[in-house]
């Protein structure tokens, strides 16, 4: 499988990455290389296998559903590259 | 007073114990090392002050005859472990100035046991890379030289500085973190030990997420005693991780010269790769050859799903990595460039932020996990996965107690020489590594030889999960057979 132009426009766009008209065309063949390179996996016979998820069987933990921090603003905020009055500062969403 | 700083971590810890120096002697011997390494560019931030602090309260324990299992030790973090009120950046342009207000838990662990921190160290750009090249901060550039070469050597990637400091005596032992061989293959282009443990073993809380199923925190040290000393006090259960392992943390250190008669040792026939080179075969037959002489039955195995470890972890860990690098967004931390409107600013943010390689590792990712390509791409990688764990369990139910493979299918490469026209080559270079990170499994590298132009060449031993023990048992069967590398020249310093 490969990919043309206007998908690496539109994959770039979904991820939130600006490409400029130079870069695309690397992107490209970059991307395709790649997608190469893991192309024999479809070849894998996989009917019937479960996909992997833990190392050994386990049971997922789960904790107490109860608070355990808060009221720590100041330290949430300390490195917004915008803040005011409490609040990360964006630009305008809401027409 | 011989140097300080070519101790060995448990001959730093026994002679704190013994007052034959202190902590502040020790970590001042470091601190001036490291200050004069900075052509090596190990270090993305230097703590000196801290360090000092920190280990005039590690002398202070010490001498109450208090302090824990690394009381007084100086330590480099790999720059993405976050550290309260330390800059974390993961060597991306896009975390650059990022102050955590929050600890990992990896090293809460090893200041609990009194260790001193004297710095954040480089590494691959969000740990995605094979030779440090892709730091926003940088390449490292390891202590090692070719055979009468001046040309800058790679010290391997993504824990490139962790490997390289502890080579160059930077530090006694570094953390750093393994996806698809961050740890072992660094630790093979170096001469030093890395082990990545069992998927589990040490928490990921705090760490900078890169591929959550395939993350795991380790340590590189200059021998595998260092080795197990320091994964005791980075391993353990963690409520903030809920892949975190909830077991006893074993006294790694007492399996360190444990006979290994009888031991049962796979060699996977897959990993003898067509071009696989005569020197790393030989090197690979010296290795079989040491464990035999040490009581250990070799065994041939078969790991039928092998090749595809490779392109299915180029579809797992971009896949996952689209997701994590998600939150770099420019909004609560981070770089930020004003756009027309919020997704503008989301996409310059993440154009300038991150380099070449995260964006295309990002855009990979989003490819696969995109609508009608998720079940050909990333549900079958999984599914692949599972196979290649069975590979590995078949051994096991079958006998074998550990694999042994080589570490890198070549020794390390000078900058600039591999990746720049194909990406594809550079990944290459985690063929022998990568599988372990699907399975989940423990791996460590130590150091066996030389290669014929001068550089450092690793084996890598695969256990069973949870059974790091029996890897370090080994590791010092082929430590104490292995010829002695002997350092570079400090042409650094």
């Amino acid at each position: 499988m490969s990919v043309d132009l206007a998908t690496v426009r539109r994959i770039a766009h979904l991820a939130r990455i600006s490409v400029s008209a130079d870069e695309a065309p690397h992107l490209q063949n970059e991307l395709n290389a790649i997608l190469g390179f893991v192309e024999e996996l479809s070849s894998v016979n996989v009917e019937g296998v479960e996909p992997m998820t833990s190392v050994l069987p386990m049971r997922m933990k789960k904790r107490v559903d109860e608070i355990t921090d808060g009221y720590i603003q100041d330290k949430v905020l300390a490195n917004a590259p915008a803040r005011e009055d409490g609040f990360f500062v964006v630009p305008k969403v809401i027409e | 007073m011989t140097d300080l700083t070519r101790l060995t971590l448990a001959e730093a810890r026994d002679g704190l114990k013994a007052k034959k120096f202190t902590s502040v002697e020790l970590t001042q011997a470091h601190v001036d090392a490291v200050t004069r390494a900075k052509q090596l560019n190990c270090y993305i931030v230097e703590t000196p002050e801290k360090a000092l602090d920190m280990a005039k309260a590690a002398d202070a324990r010490l001498a109450r005859g208090e302090g824990g299992a690394l009381e007084g030790l100086p330590l480099g973090i790999k720059d993405l472990y976050c550290t309260d009120g330390v800059q974390t950046t993961a060597a991306s342009h896009i975390l650059e100035g990022f102050v955590p207000r929050y600890e990992s838990t990896v090293t809460s662990n090893l200041w609990r046991d009194g260790a001193v921190m004297l710095g954040k160290l480089n590494l691959d750009e969000f740990a995605m890379g094979s030779s440090n090249e892709t730091s926003y901060f940088g390449p490292v550039v390891s202590p090692w030289r070719r055979n009468g070469s001046d040309a800058k050597i790679v010290p391997g990637g993504s824990s490139g500085g962790s490997s390289a400091a502890v080579a160059a005596h930077l530090c006694l032992g570094a953390t750093a973190t393994d996806t698809g061989g961050s740890i072992r293959q660094p630790a093979a282009f170096t001469g030093t030990v890395g082990i990545k443990p069992t998927y589990g073993r040490c928490s990921r809380w705090g760490i900078v997420a890169f591929a959550s199923s395939l993350d795991q925190a380790g340590p590189i040290t200059r021998n595998v005693r260092d080795c197990a000393i320091m994964l005791r006090s980075m391993a353990g259960h963690d409520l903030k991780d809920t892949t975190s392992v909830d077991a006893p943390v074993p006294d790694y250190e007492k399996a360190v010269g444990a006979s290994v008669k009888g031991k049962v040792i796979g060699i996977p026939r897959e990993y003898r790769l067509d071009g696989l080179s005569p020197e790393i075969a030989a090197l690979w037959d010296r290795g079989i050859d040491w464990l035999r002489a040490a009581g250990a039955e070799i065994r041939d195995i078969s790991l039928p799903h092998t090749r595809h470890a490779l392109p299915a972890y180029y579809i797992v860990a971009p896949a996952e990595a689209s997701s994590n690098l998600a939150r770099y967004d420019g909004i609560r931390y981070g770089l930020r460039k004003t756009g027309k409107d919020i997704v503008d600013l989301y996409e310059k943010t993440r154009a300038e932020g991150f380099g070449k390689e995260v964006r295309r590792r990002i855009m990979i990712g989003t490819y696969v996990l995109s609508a009608g390509y998720y079940d050909a791409y990333y549900l079958r990688a999984q599914k692949i996965r599972s196979l290649i764990k069975r590979d590995f369990d078949l051994a096991y139910e079958a006998g074998v107690d550990a694999i042994l493979t080589p570490a890198t299918p070549s020794p390390a490469f000078a900058q600039g020489e591999k990746g720049s026209a194909d990406p594809v080559e550079m990944y290459l270079n985690d063929v022998f590594t990568v599988t372990v990170n699907m399975a989940g499994l423990p791996g460590l590298v130590v150091p066996a030889g030389l290669s014929s132009d001068g550089l450092p060449l690793g084996l890598q031993l695969i256990g069973r999960p949870f059974e790091e023990e029996t890897l370090f048992s080994l590791g010092e069967a082929i430590e104490q057979a292995a010829p002695k590398m002997v350092l570079p020249e400090p042409w650094w310093d």
